[in-house]
């Protein structure tokens, strides 16, 4: 093994605690970082794992009590790694057996500790790639391990498959993180995306904290991503070529819609009971003929047969008036937004949904929720036809929302339709994507059936604990989050990566667009395309 | 018993008493000592110089004063020539090796040393070749002596750190070596170190 990357030997190991190693004398405990990677170098097997603290060691408590007279260069170099010590502490995450058998089996996850002793080495690049694998056409590049210089590639097959969440505080990438997954996902797997984009920032160009602005989707994947909006007006003013304007009809709005908005519009229990009475005895218009009820005698009798009462009335319409203030409701919608959805998902086409000016929360949780569910009811009317005939499954679909903690608090999580993909997760190849700032409001059932997780900085410890619910070596991840930098660089672990893993995003600027440019098809479209202005 | 090579410088003393861990000898010249600490040899035997006395011959007799109208110490042994005969300096040295063939061995060697064995300072070349490992600082450490460990480790340290070319490095070696050996014992291996730097 490569004597520069050694750095000292296990001196203590419990397959619940950890491994303790302690440093050679001239590796310095301040090049150490948690969240770094090391090889441990058993008799039978190597171990990799990752550094979760950095202590310091003396062989005599007597040192802490009168510490040695270290201005003096002498006893400070002779104390150094004797009496005194750096300790590292090593989470072991995989293992890998010496045998052939076990080498192309790969790395398994670890059920025993390293021997007394054993060395421990930093990571090198074959180790990562060994465990991370290479960038290939099913695997993405989306990033650095910290402190590596090396790609971090992810499984985008894999990771498609189950629901995946995106945390992190307001202002520490998530955003830039999202739309590079995404951007892989366009890329490397057959998975079509709905993305619920609240700011704006995933279809055209997204805003940068420092600098202009940068690309999005459409303008990287032409062919390849549609824009949706619900207010054409301001993406107009932007700039933003966009594909259709969705206009919500009356008659589209379900009871379950509200139920969702419970909270928001400020309706009282028996409201939303009354919702479901309405819907039952109003019909498909119940919407427009609640709105339309005025206090006449009718209506009483029509109340008072239905057993509600004046006030609860008087609260849901209320709120039933707000959504009707929302521009882009109207009564009948000309256009069925969710088949032209689905067109385009059908025909591989990803679609963004823009929000244009209207960002308030009443508005994206009705829009997102009554679509999605649409849109999911006819996924799993087709996969399970195609189950029964026998047919191709339509494509995986990944629904991309964001505030995901107002559809999914444990209070409405079993309500809405997204509580329900995330926990059937991908009987219906549906998957979700969630975005949120405050993990910890999500329902912790939800939050235990998602396959990966990326996190970048979260300081909350309601939050932090949320994240890491259920992920062995909790405690060490722990410290590990807790001391990501503000900016760019998170932790990923779950389904899609064998061992947690912090890293840092690629950076989201030319060189990274034009990475994307592969040398494939479009490469030769290029050609093609040179050759044809050249003959003009 | 072997001779040692020509090369070896002169003789310094004779042995006249002799354990497995510890010999004394008598040197030839009067406070002709060789330094606390310094690497001495007789036959294969090498030992440290621990302590060093200079007394009567006779154990029952001891020296008067004689300078009162004397102007120098020089001149009391000038006008009292007998003098160096009747004294005597002796040195106590702990055996910390032995040469067994062409190997140096730093532990105690199997038989002790000769009664009338000459001993030799040894020259540089032999000292930095002895102090290439540091066994030697574990038989110090335990040894039963006169003179406090402390002083002798540091005493035996400083002697041989000239015969390096880069006394401080070997010094700072040395004193890793201390520190694992004297691990639980902070303060001993405090004040060693304190007596290694001047």
């Amino acid at each position: 093994m490569n004597q520069e990357n050694r750095l000292g030997i296990v001196t203590e190991a419990s397959l619940d605690k950890g491994v303790e190693v302690r440093l050679d004398i001239p590796v310095s405990v301040e090049d150490m970082v948690v969240g770094r990677y090391v090889t441990i170098e058993g008799q039978k097997r190597r171990f990799f794992g990752m550094i979760t603290d950095v202590s310091l060691g003396v062989t005599d408590p007597r040192l802490t009590v009168t510490p040695p007279d270290v201005a003096d260069p002498f006893i400070a170099e002779v104390l150094t790694g004797t009496s005194t010590f750096g300790t590292i502490h090593v989470s072991p995450q995989l293992t890998i057996g010496g045998d052939a058998g076990s080498l192309l089996e790969g790395p398994q996850p670890v059920k025993t500790i390293p021997g007394h002793f054993s060395a421990v080495n930093l990571a090198s690049e074959r180790d990562m790639e060994l465990v991370f694998g290479k960038e290939d056409p099913q695997r993405f590049n989306i990033g650095n391990p910290l402190d590596m210089e090396l790609k971090l590639c992810l499984n985008l097959e894999e990771f498609v498959k189950r629901s995946n969440g995106i945390f992190g505080k307001s202002g520490t990438g998530k955003t830039f993180l999202t739309r590079i997954l995404l951007i892989g996902m366009l890329q490397k797997s057959q998975a079509v995306n709905l993305i619920f984009d609240m700011h704006n920032e995933y279809g055209w160009a997204g805003t940068s904290e420092s600098g202009p602005p940068v690309k999005a989707l459409k303008q990287l994947f032409q062919s390849k991503v549609a824009v949706f909006t619900l207010d054409e007006e301001n993406s107009r003013r932007r700039g933003v070529s966009t594909d259709f304007v969705v206009k919500i009809g009356y008659d589209e709005i379900e009871p379950e819609d509200i139920v969702l908005l419970r909270q928001t519009l400020n309706l009282t229990e028996p409201a939303v009971e009354a919702v479901y009475q309405l819907r039952r005895r109003l019909g498909k218009s119940w919407l427009q003929n609640s709105l339309d009820i005025e206090g006449t005698e009718d209506t009483r009798s029509l109340l008072d047969e239905l057993s509600i009462h004046e006030s609860t009335f008087q609260n849901l319409k209320r709120g039933l008036a707000t959504i009707r203030r929302l521009p882009f409701i109207e009564p009948h919608a000309p256009v069925d937004a969710v088949k032209r959805i689905l067109d385009h998902l059908d025909r591989g086409i990803s679609v963004v949904l823009e929000f244009g000016r209207y960002r308030d929360i009443t508005a994206y949780v009705l829009v997102a929720n009554m679509l999605a569910r649409r849109i999911y009811a006819q996924y799993q009317e087709r996969t399970e036809k195609a189950m029964a005939e026998g047919t191709a499954p339509p494509n995986p679909l990944v629904i991309t929302i964001e505030e995901a903690h107002k559809f999914l608090n444990p209070e409405v999580a079993s309500q809405t339709i997204f509580g329900t993909i995330a926990r059937e997760m991908r009987k219906y190849n549906v998957s979700l994507l969630v975005i949120d700032q405050r993990p910890s409001g999500i329902d912790s059932e939800v939050m235990s059936q998602m396959g990966t997780k990326i996190t970048c900085l979260l300081d909350n410890e309601r939050d932090i604990d949320s994240v890491l619910a259920g992920v062995s070596g909790k405690s060490e991840l722990k410290s590990v989050l807790a001391r990501l930098a503000p900016k760019q660089q998170a932790l990923i672990f779950g389904h899609a990566v064998p061992m947690p893993v912090a890293f840092q995003p690629v950076a989201y600027d030319t060189k990274f667009y034009a990475s994307l440019t592969s040398p494939g098809r479009s490469g030769v479209e290029q050609v093609e395309k040179d050759i044809e202005e050249l003959w003009e | 018993m072997r001779f040692i090579n020509n090369q070896s410088p002169d003789k310094i003393a004779e042995v006249i008493e002799a354990g497995t861990t510890q010999f004394t000898a008598q040197c030839y010249e009067l406070y002709e000592l060789p330094p606390l600490g310094s690497l001495v040899k007789t036959g294969d035997i090498y030992g440290i110089v621990a302590n060093a006395t200079t007394a009567g011959l006779e154990p029952g007799r001891k020296p008067i004063a004689r300078g009162r109208d004397e102007a120098s110490e020089e001149a009391v042994y000038r006008s009292s020539p007998q003098l160096t005969k009747l004294l005597r300096s002796e040195f106590t040295a702990v055996v910390v090796g032995y040469k067994d063939g062409e190997n140096l061995r730093q532990y105690l060697p199997p038989n002790p040393a000769r009664i009338h064995a000459f001993v030799y300072l040894c020259p540089p070349g032999e000292v930095r070749e002895f102090s290439q490992t540091f066994g030697f600082l574990n038989i110090l450490a335990n040894a039963a002596l006169p003179a406090p460990t402390d002083e002798l480790i540091a005493a035996a340290l400083r002697r041989m750190s000239p015969a390096h070319e880069d006394s401080r490095a070997f010094l700072v070696s040395a004193g890793k070596e201390l520190a694992a050996l004297l691990s639980s014992q902070y303060d001993q291996l405090k004040s060693i170190l304190g007596r290694l730097t001047s």
